[in-house]
């Protein structure tokens, strides 16, 4: 299959068109505006709709509309804009409306900066909107995944009726890489729940609101039933050289792909090392992290964030091993130097065998092709 | 209409089509509304019900009701129904209707939720011209919540949040809603009616059968604003309150016409909308059909040859630093390579300094970042030093500049300085500094074939003439590399 090179907020919009998304709202925010500028142009010529809207407020309540009639809809944004859309999520996890929304993040809390972060991670994980519910979150690394896990998005978002999150940070979004969309569109179609302006749909309402207590809890018990059914079925995790791991480092997003730098030059240091990397943040990989524990002897959780994911994988190792944590915020990057001599220390002081790294050749053997 | 059915408790009775002959979505007293004896809300929505049935469109509506003493809508009327969040209906109506042009939109709010929460829904809505049909009923007041104050509360009147009376130099004035949307262009019709004798219900009847049959017709944004009684809230019996609509909210609030753009919106031809393109045309609009997509030129590739080139490119803006480095990609995806490509982006971009990061290899590339480079490409003094320490031992610096700062000078790194823009304005344009530099990476690498560099040129530069000057810089570029070369 031929490749092509593409921006991964681009890559967004052309697998969203492909699965079926016919309908875009959102408001311009550094790093996610691209994927606004692509929809807007390529919406109008696949018979889609593409309105810039007022705020992030009426952005998400547009989908909200989008998704009452039945249409595939996404918005895109950055962390001040989603934590403007958290009341709209609710309401839509709370009628039980599917979307996507790609959230690109850049550094906070407050105005921040651009540069990536990871600091969204409770508002988008754990769910910044009031009430019981949960969404579906995908962390991309790569532009490629970009493209593939805005469709699985798409298919997720219909099957539970429910706001799936996109959650890429900056670089994801900016970078350029080779990349290959399915030659073939899903076509769209009507749920039957929709109200479209039609005789059949005359009857159907969504509706969030629920009077009766007994009702509302009978109702959010069948989102949890929802939520717990995605957890059996929806973990997605990779793993990298995991198989003989003694260090397991765990990261998502940016980090992944560093840690896997790491994890080369680790190895050719002799220490056994792997990556474990959630491509679902929720429903959270717990059951991967299990099974690395049996031959792991310690995890290390880097992250772009003041730990925010950490709290996530100590529970589901629930103290069967030691957690380590590295991490840079505020639009800085770990950069793979800074986590190998990490990683370096703690097998030092764990007592885990490394060969003293042979320097120089490992530096000439890079530099004869340069 | 008679008076008395202002004040009537119940629309059960109505022979609206449109209304549930019985409330069944209402939990307890499905005979009857849940709205207070006197209510302006229940013979709204019996006229937009008998406006429904009359323009015979009950299919195709779609009721909209957010938050507020309406927000049960959908116990009554027997059209499609969405419940929205508090003063967000505009919006959702906006996305309803877009998808759904058949549809027949009716946006129903209160005062509290279209003038305070979702003012700017509604403001941009109306700017939009979204053909649809937006109910709004004026009561002065939060009912729902218990009588606070809305932007709509008159001048010294009571709520529970202005005990003393609104005071227009704490709380402002009364918001015009019609007055202030009749300003804006898009808007089809504006026109503000009352509930407060038989007359003005009849007009406002006639108000809402029109807005309705605006969008029937396609003509656009069409606001009615209803100044509507609210006994229970007011403390008044429902006569007066009706009373007071008429002689007290009137004088705030004159009912009229304030926008009609109908007969010049019918005499416009209606716009064609074009039809949506068959499924398979998608990727080939989308512009990634594999068909369309270049064979490339990976055959050209020494297969032997190992590479692993991490690059690092460096500027000001505007001097080509991220096109010098999608041009590097772009040849290695055509030679059948592994890529990354990484903007430094924002601000940043726009100000001042820009930088990259691209790397290729035959390899699956791990991390994008390029922290110790193989190559700098430093375009001036600022990039050099701020990157200048990261080039991996063995590698090389390519500087634009007359000298290479002493103090930057390291052992164990190559460089090449050279005035490369004053090269480039020679060849005939300074902004074909980055090809002359990207030139030197080239030949430096010595891995890609010229095909591919020609393939990466031609997909990203479109103007012939700098298609030309950008391959004699390019060739100029490892000319000035073999040259520094042999003189060494
Ligand atoms: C975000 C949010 N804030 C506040 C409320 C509480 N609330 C419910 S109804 C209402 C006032 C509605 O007043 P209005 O639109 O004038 O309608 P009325 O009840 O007078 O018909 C408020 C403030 C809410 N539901 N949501």
């Amino acid at each position: 299959m031929k490749k092509q090179l593409m921006k991964g907020n681009e890559a967004i919009v052309k697998s969203a068109i492909l699965a079926g998304c016919r309908a875009f709202y959102g408001y311009p925010i550094t790093p996610a505006s691209e994927i606004a500028e692509a929809a807007a142009e390529f919406m109008p010529k696949t018979g889609g709709v593409y309105v810039q809207a007022e705020s992030e407020v009426a952005a998400i309540n547009m989908l909200y509309g989008g998704a009452s009639a039945g249409v595939r809809v996404m918005t895109a944004s950055s962390g001040p804009g989603i934590s403007l859309m958290q009341e709209g999520i609710s309401y839509m996890a709370g009628a039980e409306l599917p979307c996507v929304i790609a959230d690109i993040t850049r550094a906070g809390p407050g105005l921040g900066n651009i540069g990536a972060e990871q600091g969204d991670y409770h508002q988008v994980v754990k769910g910044g909107g009031h009430g019981n519910y949960r969404t579906i979150v995908l962390a991309p690394h790569s532009v490629q995944e970009m493209a593939d896990l805005t469709a699985l998005a798409f298919e997720l978002a219909d099957c539970y009726r429910n706001p799936v999150v996109l959650m890429a940070d900056g670089f994801i979004g900016q970078m350029m890489e080779p990349v290959e969309f399915p030659q073939s569109a899903t076509p769209t179609h009507l749920p039957e729940w929709a109200v479209a302006g039609t005789a059949a749909s005359r009857g159907n309402l969504i509706n969030s609101l629920s009077l009766d207590f007994d009702e509302l809890e009978k109702h959010i018990q069948k989102l949890e039933a929802k939520y717990k059914l995605a957890e059996q079925r929806e973990t997605r995790a990779e793993e990298w050289m995991t198989g003989d791991a003694e260090i397991v480092l765990v990261g998502y997003g940016i980090v992944g792909r560093i840690l896997k730098a790491v994890t080369a030059e680790a190895r050719a240091a002799g220490l056994k090392v792997g990556v474990l990397r959630p491509i679902t943040l929720y429903p959270f990989p717990k059951v991967q992290f299990q099974r690395l524990a049996f031959n792991a002897r310690l995890f290390v959780v880097v992250e772009m964030s003041n730990g925010q994911m950490l709290e996530d994988v100590k529970l589901a190792l629930n103290g069967s091993r030691p957690v380590e944590f590295l991490n840079r915020m505020g639009g800085n990057v770990p950069s793979h130097e800074e986590v190998l001599r990490f990683v370096q220390e703690l097998a030092r002081r764990e007592g885990l065998e490394q060969k003293t790294p042979d320097r120089k050749t490992a530096e000439e053997e890079r530099m004869a092709n340069v | 209409m008679s008076n008395q059915s202002v004040a009537e408790y119940e629309v059960a009775r109505s022979k609206a089509k449109s209304l549930y002959p019985r409330y069944e979505r209402k939990e307890e007293l499905q005979h009857q509304t849940h709205f207070c004896p006197g209510c302006g809300h229940g013979i709204v929505h019996k006229m937009v019900a008998q406006a429904i049935d009359e323009l015979g469109v009950q299919d195709r509506t779609i009721m909209v009701g957010p938050v507020g003493c309406s927000v049960f809508t959908y116990y009554y009327f027997d059209t499609g129904n969405v419940q929205s969040a508090h003063g967000r209906a505009p919006a959702v109506a906006t996305a309803i209707r877009r998808s759904r042009p058949e549809s027949i939109v009716i946006s129903y709010q209160g005062d509290g939720d279209l003038s305070a929460i979702g003012s700017a829904e509604i403001l941009h809505a109306a700017n939009r011209g979204e053909n649809i049909t937006v109910i709004f009923v004026n009561n002065a007041i939060y009912s729902m919540t218990g009588g606070q104050a809305a932007p709509t509360t008159l001048l010294g009147q009571k709520s529970t949040t202005t005990p003393n009376g609104r005071n227009a130099a704490t709380e402002g004035y009364p918001l015009h809603v019609s007055e202030l949307l009749s300003t804006l262009q898009a808007p089809a019709y504006i026109e503000r009616v009352g509930l407060g004798d038989n007359k003005q219900i009849a007009q406002a009847s006639r108000a809402i059968k029109r807005a309705l049959d605006n969008q029937v017709r396609g003509l656009g944004f069409s606001l009615i604003e209803v100044l509507s009684p609210c006994p229970t809230i007011w403390k008044m019996t429902p006569v007066d309150s009706q009373h007071w609509v008429r002689d007290v909210m009137e004088k705030t609030f004159p009912l009229g016409v304030f926008c009609d753009r109908t007969k010049e919106r019918l005499a416009a031809p209606a716009a064609q909308s074009v039809p949506a393109p068959a499924l398979d045309e998608l990727p080939g609009i989308l512009g990634v059909a594999e068909e369309d997509l270049p064979e490339g030129n990976a055959a050209a590739m020494a297969k032997e040859q190992e590479i692993d080139l991490e690059v690092r490119i460096a500027g000001f803006g505007g001097q080509g630093v991220l096109l010098l480095g999608e041009m590097l990609a772009e040849a290695g995806l055509d030679a059948g390579l592994e890529v990354s490509w990484l903007p430094s982006y924002g601000p940043e971009m726009r100000s001042g300094t820009s930088n990259c990061h691209v790397r290729l290899s035959r390899q699956t590339i791990d991390s994008p970042l390029v922290t110790a480079p193989t190559v700098l490409v430093a375009m001036n003094e600022p990039s050099l030093r701020k990157f200048d320490r990261s080039v991996r031992s063995g590698g090389w610096i390519i500087y634009d500049g007359d000298e290479f700062p002493a103090d930057c000078a390291r052992e164990d790194v190559h460089v090449l300085a050279l005035p490369f823009t004053r090269i480039a304005d020679a060849m005939g344009d300074k902004r074909a500094a980055n090809m002359v530099m990207l030139g030197a990476v080239l030949e430096r690498s010595g891995v890609l074939p010229q095909a591919s560099i020609d393939a990466a040129l031609r997909r990203l530069i479109k103007n012939p003439r700098w298609v030309e000057l950008d391959e004699r810089a390019l060739a100029r570029g490892r000319e000035l590399f073999k040259e520094a070369l042999a003189e060494a």
